[in-house]
């Protein structure tokens, strides 16, 4: 089957990211196919560019775009949901006039049509919130 | 078959209109599916009744709240709103108490609204 996550858990604050995480790993040992994680509300943290957890932690971030580069996989950030919150990419950053972005491929900023897009595409989209 | 069995799309709230951003989040989420054309349904449970309490007010507060995206619904022709019973009940509210008029769900009506439609996204 084709399957999407929709992720809401800011990573380490909740259980949300890794179970997600573990899910995405399972499915895809089971033969299905994750089309795409789509990142909302906190969840859009996943995809921290500057993340820098304590080594003997998982780095949830290098963890997605290890899914990405492994499998295909495509990561999508809420755009609306990213900038409220401080994560953007490099063209953003010039846009509103900000000294660095915080975000980068593989991880891409995309709209909420994008999940509704997914949630049609997809024969199940499973949500992961806090 | 009642009206809400037809839509392709529901989103269930779960979270009250202040405290965090998942109900503005949801309805958000539900603005976009309507504007792309799907048919929605909303779903208030648990805590989520509280979006549709009438005349809130939001400024002292800070984040803009929710009433002001929940009098636009008809504009995105979201005009199924369902509501758990037992949790207007819990808090003491009556459907008059609401800003728009709402469908009450309870028992198997209730449970049964998931596997009625294509789509279910929970905020």
């Amino acid at each position: 089957m084709r399957y999407a996550i929709l992720l809401l858990g800011a990573p380490y604050s909740h259980q949300a990211s890794h179970s997600a995480l573990r899910f995405a790993h399972a499915l895809i040992a089971r033969g299905h196919a994750l089309q795409a994680v789509f990142f909302y509300h906190d969840g859009v943290h996943n995809a921290a560019r500057l993340a820098a957890p304590p080594q003997d932690e998982r780095h949830l971030t290098d963890e997605w775009i290890a899914l990405h580069a492994e499998h295909g996989t495509s990561l999508e950030v809420c755009i609306a949901a990213a900038l409220r919150r401080g994560l953007v990419d490099e063209r953003e950053a010039v846009r509103h006039g900000k000294s660095g972005h915080s975000l980068e491929a593989p991880f891409e900023l995309t709209g909420l049509g994008q999940l509704i897009d997914l949630g049609q595409r997809c024969d199940r989209l499973i949500t992961f919130a806090p | 078959m009642t009206a809400h069995a037809s839509s392709d799309l529901l989103v269930i709230l779960r979270h009250g209109p202040h405290g965090s951003s998942l109900l503005r989040d949801g309805l958000d989420a539900a603005l976009v599916a309507a504007a792309f054309g799907q048919r929605v349904s909303l779903l208030f449970m648990g805590e989520g009744v509280m979006a549709l309490v009438d005349d809130q007010q939001t400024d002292p507060l800070g984040p803009k709240g929710t009433a002001a995206t929940l009098t636009m619904l008809t504009m995105y022709d979201i005009e199924t709103i369902l509501v758990e019973e037992a949790a207007l009940e819990h808090i003491g509210l009556a459907p008059s108490d609401l800003m728009l008029p709402v469908c009450l769900m309870s028992g198997k009506a209730l449970s049964a609204l998931p596997a009625s439609h294509r789509l279910v996204l929970t905020f």
